[in-house]
C-alpha cells in the first residue's frame, strides 16, 4: 500500500519551506496525510495533501532569499577583501609603494611576454605555416661547412618535377628582395619586392584583396602590395592597370594582396613579379652553374621535414659538375616555424641563434623585474608584520585555523595584485606606441582574444600567490599566546629572509644595470671603429634607370658644374654591402683559396669616398692601362702575403681566365658589412661600364639642403625617369647599429625600472625601520647620540646589503657579458671601471634612499616621540 | 499604543496551546480548534500564526520525539511564555472590562425577544 503524499508537492514544500520549519511541518503534513487516507481514502488525502502545501506558501514560512542556509565561507571571505582594503586605505604610503611596484613589475612583464609572443608566432600569418619549409644546402669549403640558401634554378625545377610527390607545392624565389622602381604615369618609387614563381602566392596564402593567387602566371604581371598600390593608385581601381619596372617593363596588375605584417619574414616586399620575367632573357628555369634563387616547399599535412630532407639529400649530385661536387652538396629543408628563431648555423649544423638567446635574456629580464616587484611586497609585508601581529593573536584566538589566515592574507596579496594588474594594464596601453617605437614591433593588446584575458587573471593569480607566500605562511605562524601577552617580537631571526630578499633584488638591479652598460659600451666601440672611408656628405642611389646609360661623364660633369658636388662614382654594389664574393685567383704558382670581396667601380670612387692608402696609387684615367690593374685592401693583401705587392700581378680565372691584374695600390680596411666582424678581404677592379649604385661626394662647404635641389635638378633633366630616391651613407650606416641600439634602450629602460622597483623597496623598508625604532632614536638623542651618528647607525645596515649584492652581482654580470661580447667579433673588453661605477652608483642611490628616511628620524624632536604611550 | 498585539486567530491558538498543555503541537492544536470551535483551520494558517506567535516571544517551542506515523520527522511542541501569558490575560482583561462596562438596558431589547 502506498503510504506516501504526492511527491513532486513534498519536494515542492521542502524547497520553498523555511528551514527551520522544515522537519515539524512535515511531520505533521504526512501525520495528517495518513489519517485522513485512513478516513476518506488516498485521493481525497492527496487532494488534502496539495491544499494543504500550497496554503503553506505564503511569507511566514517562505525561506528567505538568500544567505540563510548557505554553509560557506562567504562572510568571512568579504571580511578577508574588507579588512584588506582597510589596510591599504589606512597605509597609503606602503600601499603606494606595494601597488605601484608591483604594477610596474607587471607592466614589465607584460610588455615582454607581449614582445615573446609576437617572437614566437613569427611568420604564423601564413596558414601553411606548419608544412612551409626552405631549402638549404651544405657544402664544404676550405675545411669548413657552411649552410647555404642560395640554389641554382635546376634544383628548383627538379624538386617540382621527380620529387613531386613529397611536395604539395614547390616555388622558387629570386634570393633576396630586389629594389626595383615601379611607375604609374608621374608616381616613381623604389621599392622591394620578390621575383616568385605563380606558386609562391599559394604557398604563402597571400591575402589577396583584388585578383587571385594564379595572377602571376603571366609573365608581365605584378602583384601590389595593398599600401603600394593606394600610393601608385591612390583611390583608383589598380588591377589591369599597367605599372612600369625600372623604365623597361609594362606590367599588368593582377592583384593586390594585404599588406604582409610585421612578423613575417616577406614582410619587406611590396610587390611580388613573376621570376620568369626576372630570368627573361638571360636565365633558364633549369640551371645548373648559377646560385641565384630561394627554393620554398610545401610538403603535405601529413609530411616530415626530416624524412624529406632525407630524401632529397643527395639530389644534386648527378647534376653538378666535378669541382662542385668536390663541396659535397647536401640538400636539406628548414621548417618556416624555424625561419625566426632558429636559422643560425655554423658548421653546417643549426646553432642558438642569436634571437632566440634574445627572447631568452628578456623572458628572464622579465621575470627578474618581476620578481623584484614581488619581493618588495614580501619585504614590506613582512616589516609591517608586527603591526598587524595582534590582529593574527586574535583572529588565533577566537579559533581562526592556521589554513584561514593564509587564505586571509593570500586574499590581500590577491586584492593588491589585482589593482596593480588593471593599472599595468593601463600603463601597457600607454607605453606601447613608444615601446613598439623601440622595439620595431607593431604589437597590440589583443584585448579581444580570451585566452589573452585568461592569460592577464592567471599571471594576476601567479604574482598574487607567489608575492603573497612568504607574508601568508610567515604571519599565520605566530604563535597567538606570546602576540597578544606582548612578549613577541619578531627577532634578529626574522630579519634574516628579509636582508636575503634585499640582496637578491639589488644584486639583480645592479647585474642588469652593469649589462646595460657594457652593452652601450659595445656599441660606442663599435661606433669608434675606423672605417677606412669617409661616410660624410656622400649620398648613395640605385642608378636604376637605363636612362643612366652612356650618361656617367654627362652626369659628373653636370653635378660638378653645379658647385656643389665634389665627385660622384659608380659601383656594382652599395658601400654599406658585403655581397660579390669570388674565388680563383692566384699568384705565380700559389693558387688562393679563399674568396675575396669583388667590387667594380669607376675611376672617382676612391676620390668620392675618400679610401686611405697604405702604399701605391688611385686608379686614374692617365693611363688606360689601368683598366686591367686593381687596388687590394689590408685584409686581402694579408691572404695573399706578398712582400711588395705594388707591380704584382695576379691571375683571377673563376671559372675562364679572366686575366692577369696589376695591384695598383693598398688601402685600409673599410668596414662594410656587420661593424662587429673583421672586414672582408677586398680586391676592387675598375670598371666602364654602368653600374647599380651611384655615389655623390658633396663638398664639405655646401650644406645638404642647399646642395640637394641642386643635385636633383640635374638629375631630372639628365635621367628624368630616375626617382630622385637617394641614402646617406652615414645614416645608412648607422642602420647597422639598430639591433644593438634596441638592445640598450631595453636594457636602460628595464634595469632602470628595476632599480627603481629596488629602491621603492628600500625606501619603504627604511621609514618602516626608522618608525619601529622611533622611541629607540629619541632616548639616542636625549642621551646626546649626534644626528651623524644617528644616520650613520640607521643607513649601515642597508648599506652592508647593497655592498654584498655588489659582491655577487659583478661576477655574474662578468659572466653573462662576457658571453654575449663573445658573439661579436669586434669587441671591447670589460674594464673594471664599469664595475667600480655601477658599484659606488648604487650606494649613493642607496644612501640618498635610506637616508630621506634616516636624517628624518634623526631630526625629530625626542620629546614627541616618547610622549606617545 | 497598543501594549499586546494578539489577533484573534492567534488568541484562539494560545488559548489552545494553553488547553492541550504538554500535547500542544500542529496536529492536535489544528484538530483541537476545528473540534472546539467547528472551523476549519488550514495547516498554512495555523503554521504561520504559531510562526508569528514565537517570534513576538508568546510561544516557546521544543522539539519532540520522531514517530512512525510522521516518517521520521519530530514534532514541534509549543508552551505558552510568562509573556504570552501576560498578553493573554491582558487580552481578556480587557474584553472583561469591555463587557461590564456594558449598560444592563443594552441588553433589554434581546431579553424581551430572546
Amino acid at each position: 500500500m502506498k503510504t506516501n503524499p504526492p511527491k513532486l508537492f513534498l519536494r515542492f514544500f521542502r524547497w520553498f519551506c523555511h528551514p527551520k520549519l522544515r522537519d515539524s511541518i512535515e511531520g505533521d503534513l504526512i501525520e495528517l496525510y495518513k489519517e485522513r487516507k485512513n478516513e476518506r481514502g488516498e485521493s481525497s488525502a492527496d487532494f488534502k495533501f496539495i491544499a494543504d502545501v500550497l496554503l503553506l506558501f505564503r511569507p511566514s514560512i517562505i525561506r528567505p532569499a538568500e544567505g540563510y542556509q548557505q554553509l560557506n565561507t562567504y562572510g568571512m571571505y568579504k571580511s578577508y577583501f574588507k579588512i584588506g582594503w582597510r589596510n591599504l586605505v589606512k597605509n597609503k604610503g606602503y600601499s603606494f609603494i606595494n601597488i605601484g611596484g608591483l604594477a610596474m613589475g607587471m607592466a614589465v612583464a607584460l610588455l615582454i611576454s607581449l614582445w615573446v609572443y609576437d617572437e614566437l608566432s613569427f611568420n604564423k600569418y601564413h596558414e601553411n605555416h606548419g608544412t612551409l619549409a626552405q631549402v638549404y644546402r651544405s657544402l664544404i669549403w676550405g675545411g669548413e661547412k657552411y649552410a647555404s640558401t642560395s640554389h641554382v634554378t635546376g634544383l628548383g625545377t627538379l624538386l617540382k618535377t621527380e620529387y613531386g610527390s613529397h611536395f604539395k607545392n614547390v616555388a622558387m624565389v629570386r634570393g633576396g628582395t630586389e629594389e626595383r622602381v615601379v611607375a604609374f604615369g608621374e608616381n616613381k618609387f623604389t621599392q622591394s619586392g620578390y621575383f616568385m614563381q605563380t606558386e609562391g602566392a599559394e604557398m604563402l596564402t597571400l591575402n589577396m584583396i583584388q585578383g587571385t593567387w594564379q595572377g602571376l602566371k603571366e609573365m608581365k604581371s605584378i602583384f601590389l602590395s595593398e599600401s603600394l598600390a593606394k600610393k601608385l593608385f591612390g583611390d583608383a581601381d589598380p588591377i589591369n592597370q599597367v605599372v612600369m619596372m625600372d623604365a623597361k617593363w609594362d606590367l599588368k596588375v593582377t592583384g593586390v594582396y594585404e599588406d604582409l605584417p610585421n612578423n613575417s619574414t616577406f614582410n619587406d616586399a611590396s610587390y611580388f613579379a613573376p621570376l620568369d620575367l626576372y630570368i627573361d632573357g638571360w636565365g633558364s628555369l633549369d640551371a645548373w652553374d648559377n646560385y641565384f634563387v630561394y627554393i620554398f616547399v610545401q610538403l603535405f599535412p601529413n609530411g616530415d621535414f626530416e624524412k624529406t630532407s632525407e630524401i632529397i639529400k643527395d639530389v644534386m649530385t648527378a647534376h653538378v659538375d666535378e669541382e662542385t661536387l668536390q663541396s659535397k652538396p647536401e640538400v636539406f629543408l628548414h621548417p618556416m616555424s624555424q625561419w625566426h628563431l632558429n636559422a643560425e648555423f655554423k658548421n653546417g649544423e643549426l646553432v642558438p641563434s642569436k634571437r632566440m638567446m634574445s627572447v631568452w635574456y628578456y623572458s628572464a629580464i622579465g621575470i627578474f623585474v618581476l620578481l623584484l616587484a614581488c619581493i618588495n611586497f614580501m619585504n614590506l609585508s613582512t616589516a609591517r608584520s608586527e603591526k598587524r601581529a595582534k590582529e593574527v593573536g586574535i583572529r588565533k584566538s577566537i579559533g581562526s585555523l592556521r589554513s584561514q589566515l593564509i587564505q586571509q592574507f593570500f586574499g590581500e596579496t590577491l586584492l593588491v595584485a589585482m589593482i596593480a594588474a588593471i593599472i599595468s594594464l593601463l600603463v601597457v596601453q600607454l607605453s606601447l606606441p613608444w615601446f613598439n617605437d623601440v622595439s620595431d614591433k607593431n604589437i597590440s593588446l589583443p584585448i579581444t582574444n580570451p585566452v589573452f584575458w585568461l592569460g592577464v587573471v592567471g599571471f594576476t593569480l601567479f604574482t598574487g600567490l607567489l608575492a603573497g607566500s612568504y607574508p601568508a605562511l610567515y604571519l599565520s605562524s605566530f604563535n597567538a599566546i606570546k602576540v597578544l601577552k606582548g612578549t613577541f617580537k619578531a627577532g634578529a631571526f626574522a630579519m634574516i629572509p628579509r636582508r636575503v630578499l634585499v640582496v637578491v633584488q639589488f644584486t639583480v638591479s645592479i647585474t642588469l644595470t652593469i649589462g646595460t652598460i657594457i652593452v652601450y659600451q659595445q656599441i660606442q666601440f663599435a661606433k669608434n671603429r675606423p672605417v677606412g672611408y669617409s661616410r660624410n656628405n656622400l649620398l648613395g642611389m640605385r642608378a636604376a634607370s637605363p636612362e643612366y646609360k652612356g650618361q656617367y661623364h654627362a652626369l659628373r660633369n653636370e653635378l660638378k658644374n653645379t658647385g656643389a658636388v665634389e665627385e660622384i662614382a659608380e659601383a656594382n654594389y652599395s658601400i654599406i654591402d658585403t655581397r660579390g664574393n669570388n674565388g680563383g685567383f692566384s699568384w705565380h704558382d700559389k693558387k688562393y683559396d679563399a674568396t675575396f670581396n669583388t667590387i667594380f667601380v669607376t675611376h672617382e670612387y676612391g676620390k668620392a669616398i675618400g679610401w686611405e692608402f697604405v702604399d701605391g696609387r688611385d686608379f686614374s684615367r692617365e693611363f688606360a692601362s689601368d683598366l686591367s690593374g686593381i687596388i687590394i685592401n689590408e685584409s686581402a693583401l694579408e691572404i695573399l702575403g706578398i712582400e711588395n705587392p705594388v707591380g704584382e700581378s695576379i691571375n683571377w680565372s673563376p671559372s675562364d681566365n679572366r686575366g692577369d691584374y696589376k695591384i695598383l695600390g693598398v688601402v685600409k680596411d673599410m668596414v662594410k658589412g656587420s661593424p662587429y666582424e673583421p672586414t672582408n678581404p677586398s680586391i676592387i677592379f675598375l670598371s666602364e661600364n654602368d653600374m647599380q649604385w651611384l655615389y655623390i661626394k658633396m663638398k664639405p662647404t655646401a650644406s645638404a639642403h642647399e646642395a640637394l635641389p641642386k643635385i636633383r635638378s640635374v638629375l631630372a633633366s639628365i635621367v628624368p625617369s630616375a626617382p630622385f630616391d637617394y641614402t646617406f651613407a652615414d645614416e645608412a650606416y648607422g642602420a647597422k647599429f639598430r639591433a644593438e641600439e634596441r638592445i640598450g634602450k631595453l636594457a636602460t629602460l628595464f634595469s632602470g625600472l628595476a632599480l627603481l622597483i629596488s629602491c621603492l623597496g628600500l625606501f619603504g623598508l627604511a621609514s618602516f625601520m626608522v618608525e619601529q625604532r622611533t622611541k629607540e632614536i629619541g632616548i639616542r638623542k636625549i642621551m646626546g647620540a649626534s644626528v651623524t651618528s644617528l644616520w650613520k647607525m640607521l643607513s649601515k645596515d642597508f648599506v652592508v646589503l647593497v655592498l654584498v649584492s655588489c659582491g655577487l652581482a659583478i661576477p655574474i654580470s662578468f659572466y653573462f657579458m662576457n658571453s654575449w661580447l663573445g658573439q661579436y667579433e669586434y669587441r671591447t673588453t670589460i674594464s673594471w671601471n664599469v664595475f667600480a661605477i655601477t658599484g659606488i652608483g648604487a650606494l649613493v642611490i642607496t644612501l640618498l634612499t635610506v637616508s630621506f628616511q634616516a636624517i628624518k628620524a634623526a631630526l625629530m624632536n625626542p620629546v614627541k616621540s616618547l610622549r606617545s604611550e | 499604543m497598543k501594549k499586546y498585539q494578539l489577533g484573534e486567530f492567534e488568541e484562539v491558538v494560545m488559548l489552545t496551546v494553553g488547553v492541550l498543555y504538554k500535547d500542544a503541537y500542529g496536529v492536535s492544536i489544528k484538530k483541537e480548534i476545528e473540534s472546539r470551535l467547528t472551523r476549519k483551520v488550514s495547516v498554512g494558517a495555523l503554521q504561520s500564526a504559531l510562526k508569528r506567535l514565537e517570534d513576538k516571544g508568546y510561544l516557546k517551542s521544543f522539539e519532540g520525539e520522531a514517530t512512525e506515523e510522521r516518517a521520521g520527522r519530530p514534532k514541534k511542541y509549543f508552551q505558552i511564555t510568562a509573556l504570552g501569558k501576560r498578553a493573554m490575560e491582558y487580552s481578556k482583561s480587557t474584553r472583561d472590562e469591555l463587557w461590564s462596562a456594558i449598560p444592563k438596558v443594552a441588553w433589554g431589547t434581546k431579553i424581551v425577544v430572546g
